[in-house]
């Protein structure tokens, strides 16, 4: 029961035959070959597999590839095409990472909310990443540096 | 782990496209809006459907209206429109208090208000709010639409009023208008986004009257009547807090379960009770803390 579907992904048009039970994770990964989102707790606690869907981070292990068909996805590799942003400067500045299998989600879930909201207080950047599960850093780098990024001026330099 | 279960996936365009595929697949037909429930149960099999139909192709579905003293959210409002709406925010500050503590951004931005009901868990946190909204369920059949009362929806755990062929097409709920203060707290085991362990969401109106329900602490969210006769016409003082918190072991029946035991949660709803009561009578009359937050 495969179908085409249609992804813009990081910019580029992708035609992939998908079955309505693969996930948009599995598609990215496998077929497309991004593998920023990472395989983590697959039930949406985790948030390693966060993907920006149409301008909104959504978990891409609860989303059906189907129900992309004709969306725009975008994930770190797109979101630095160009060079890194900088808040992932500020994430290598502040060594925010450690094993780096939260960095893709976390990189997107700020990115995020500095575009609603440049200029977040250290409340409104905790809720916003409690979804991205850290278990190397205990966060306080991966905050300082979303922190440091708001107060001078949130992502207007991103490009 | 993939999604083992094969199905067939359409996107009608339509509500009319919709009942004539829920008509040929009967039973075997599952809804999809945001997904986050669904998409997990999938994969854990404990859903089987032959056909998953996505209402996200159908149209005007993702709107909130209000009109006249009613306001109208349709089945795909997530709860990040919810708390970027300033109707939610301004009319109905207690379902922008619950959307804000529902699961983590990226869940927010792609779960639906009306899924949340429709899964029918009973730790839902639109569960106990809709319940003090007294909210309708608008629910379209293949012979026309009906209206469910939100207070006769939730019939045990994942069982609701949602019969076969229908289709939740969005909530309507008549705000309580100016001089309403209300609440719900949420207990969790962080701070970030976890399943309530317990949810109590409080309506104080202007007329001395309140509503009062709880969330994960009986097969389904729970209106506690027996509370709300007891407070009826009284201003929160002690003497009202203590008779209402006397009342909490009537109307509820938690359980352990690896989210909390049944000690912590039965010491816990006295607590976040009175909390809740306070803040929302506190609200009412113009003092109470900021809508959002935290009480525990």
């Amino acid at each position: 029961m495969k179908r085409e579907i249609t992804l813009n992904v990081n910019g580029e048009e992708w035609t992939v035959a998908v079955a309505p039970n693969e996930t948009l994770l599995e598609v990215l990964r496998d077929r497309v070959g991004i593998k920023s989102p990472k395989i983590g707790c697959e039930r949406g606690d985790c948030g390693s597999c966060t993907v920006i869907l149409d301008g909104k981070t959504v978990r891409s292990c609860l989303v059906l590839a189907v129900e992309a068909d004709g969306h725009g996805v975008l994930t770190v590799e797109g979101l630095s095409r160009d060079g890194i942003t900088g808040l992932q400067q500020a994430f290598l500045d502040k060594n925010s990472f450690q094993c780096g299998f939260c960095a893709p989600g976390v990189i997107l879930t700020a990115s995020e909310l500095l575009a609603k909201n440049p200029h977040p207080s250290e409340h409104e950047v905790k809720e916003a990443l409690a979804g991205n599960l850290c278990r190397c850093t205990g966060y306080t780098p991966i905050i300082d540096a979303v922190l440091e990024v708001a107060e001078r001026g949130g992502v207007e330099d991103d490009g | 782990m993939s999604i083992s279960h094969e199905f067939d996936y359409r996107r009608p365009g339509s509500l009319e496209e919709a009942h004539e595929l829920l008509r040929e697949a009967g039973d075997g037909a599952a809804l999809l809006a945001g997904g986050t429930d669904l998409v997990a149960w999938l994969r854990d099999g404990v859903v089987l459907p032959s056909l998953v139909v996505d209402l996200k192709g159908v149209p005007g579905l993702g709107e909130i209206v209000e009109s006249g003293g009613s306001i109208s959210l349709g089945a795909l409002v997530t709860f990040a429109d919810a708390i970027d709406s300033e109707v939610i925010r301004g009319r109905l500050p207690l379902i922008w208090e619950m959307a804000r503590v529902m699961g983590s951004t990226g869940i927010r931005n792609r779960a639906t208000i009306s899924g949340n009901i429709c899964s029918g868990v009973p730790s839902c946190d639109s569960g106990p709010v809709l319940l003090v909204l007294e909210a309708v369920v608008r629910v379209s059949a293949p012979g026309g639409e009906r209206e469910a009362p939100i207070n006769d929806w939730f019939k045990g755990p994942k069982k609701t009023d949602l019969r076969s062929g229908e289709i939740v097409v969005g909530l309507s709920i008549d705000a309580p208008g100016e001089g309403h203060g209300a609440c719900y707290v949420k207990l969790r085991r962080n701070r970030g986004e976890d399943l309530a362990q317990a949810g109590v969401a409080v309506l104080a109106l202007p007329d001395m009257s309140y509503r009062v329900a709880f969330g994960a602490v009986a097969p389904t969210p729970v209106r506690a009547r027996r509370i709300e006769s007891c407070l009826a016409g009284r201003h929160m003082d002690d003497a009202a807090l203590v008779e209402a918190v006397g009342l909490v072991t009537e109307e509820t029946s938690p359980i352990g379960d690896i989210r909390a035991s049944l000690e912590y949660r039965e010491h816990m709803l006295p607590v976040m009770l009175t909390r809740a009561l306070r803040a929302a009578a506190a609200r009412r009359d113009g003092d109470g803390p900021a809508y959002g937050t935290s009480l525990i």
